[in-house]
């Protein structure tokens, strides 16, 4: 207790360097966890609580905790985000939040309450904590004994029980999962590629379905299929994306561009002007001029 | 600078991630606060350790990730087989134990 006391005196104040990064990561990871809550788009939350991640990581490793800085930046925002990034995409990304209040006034009521819960907490952890002192691990850690040493030497000692029933729990989590989110078919309720190939050749259209893209002169999802006579083909238009004139790459124009490997297909001469994908009435007869 | 402005900070972040679980609708978004607010947790038990001077606080922080890890994976295998009957993530809408 004597070490305790003496340390009061001399060590409630950090050093300076501590307090740079912290008042530079503290506001920083703040904002991550304001953006988090704030922002309607599921995947922003997702980015700003890793932001708050990272920022928390830094804090561990400043805080003498080099081994949970490394877990907090691998295992959480390198494994559980992703894991929440997946969850996301395969829900859909726009099945984002309502506006509607289900219950009046509880966002009001929530942010008050927040904002007096904060109060309170803060200023009674302030108060109570003023004079904490920061002992330091140096007793357990330093010299030639490391964080990750002092954390094994009492985690397979003390913590023991703790730590084997933590296996326990990891791989009832993992059968959770996976039973969970398995969907059980019946035999039999999936159709054969037979029966999709003869429904398919019940239909008007036999072939396969055009591609975004494919015979435009642009690579975007948003760029519709082009039919032979320069039309969008409609079953082409991606779902979810307004079908987008982009700008198409001019096609080579016959024999001013001899060399090109689309000379081996013939001009396109007769393609209207004015339609996507042509290249514009006059350019050939303007090549033949000037020859 | 003292270690209570630490403690500080991780009160307030905790207090965004409740604040966060009582406005938000999407299921995963409370997720994500629910998880903010057990990191925020983990920031006081690594500050409490440095105060005492004992590894002890950071153990149980470790412990704090092994059990959300193992609930996160639960919990959004939850969501999604939620979301295959309803094809909705909104708390809102799984009532059905409602009444």
């Amino acid at each position: 207790m004597s070490v305790l006391a003496a340390a009061v005196d001399t060590s409630v104040s950090l050093g300076t360097v501590e307090a740079v990064t912290f008042w530079i990561l503290g506001p920083l990871a703040l904002l991550g966890a304001l953006g988090m809550v704030f922002s309607r788009n599921a995947v922003h939350s997702a980015l700003f609580l890793v932001v708050t991640m990272l920022c928390l990581g830094v804090f561990y490793v400043v805080q003498e905790a080099p081994f949970l800085g490394a877990v907090q930046i691998i295992v959480y925002t390198g494994a559980i985000m992703i894991l929440f990034l997946f969850v996301l995409m395969l829900v859909g990304r726009d099945s984002s939040d309502s506006v509607i209040e289900t219950l009046r006034g509880q966002r009001v009521a929530a942010t008050v309450l927040g904002i007096g819960f904060a109060g309170l907490v803060g200023a009674g952890i302030a108060e109570a904590t003023r004079d904490t002192a920061a002992t330091g691990l140096d007793a357990v850690q330093g010299g030639d004994v490391n964080n990750i040493e002092a954390i094994a030497a009492l985690l397979f000692t003390r913590y023991l029980l703790a730590f084997e029933v933590t296996s326990a729990l990891l791989i009832t989590a993992a059968v959770g999962a996976m039973v969970l989110a398995h969907v059980q078919r019946e035999p039999g309720t999936r159709r054969s590629q037979k029966e999709l190939s003869k429904a398919r050749f019940l239909t008007d259209r036999p072939g396969t379905l055009n591609g975004p893209g494919v015979f435009a002169r642009g690579n975007s999802v948003a760029a519709p299929a082009l039919l032979p006579d320069g039309r969008y083909a409609e079953e082409s238009f991606a779902t979810g994306i307004d079908p987008q004139e982009i700008d198409q790459l001019p096609r080579p124009g016959g024999r001013r561009q001899l060399g090109s490997p689309d000379d081996a297909l013939g001009t396109l001469e007769g393609t209207p002007s004015g339609v996507p994908g042509g290249f514009g009435g006059g350019n050939l007869d303007e090549g033949e001029n000037q020859r | 600078m003292t270690l209570s402005h630490y403690l500080v900070l991780a009160a307030i972040l905790f207090t965004v991630g409740a604040v966060g679980v009582l406005v938000r609708r999407n299921a995963i978004v409370v997720f994500m606060c629910v998880e903010l607010m057990l990191n925020s947790v983990n920031l006081t038990l690594v500050t409490f350790a440095r105060a005492s001077g004992t590894v002890d606080g950071q153990i149980i922080a470790f412990f704090v990730m092994v059990v959300a890890a193992a609930e996160v994976v639960v919990g959004l295998a939850i969501i999604m087989s939620i979301y295959r009957t309803r094809r909705s993530a909104s708390v809102d809408d799984a009532n059905l134990l409602k009444y």
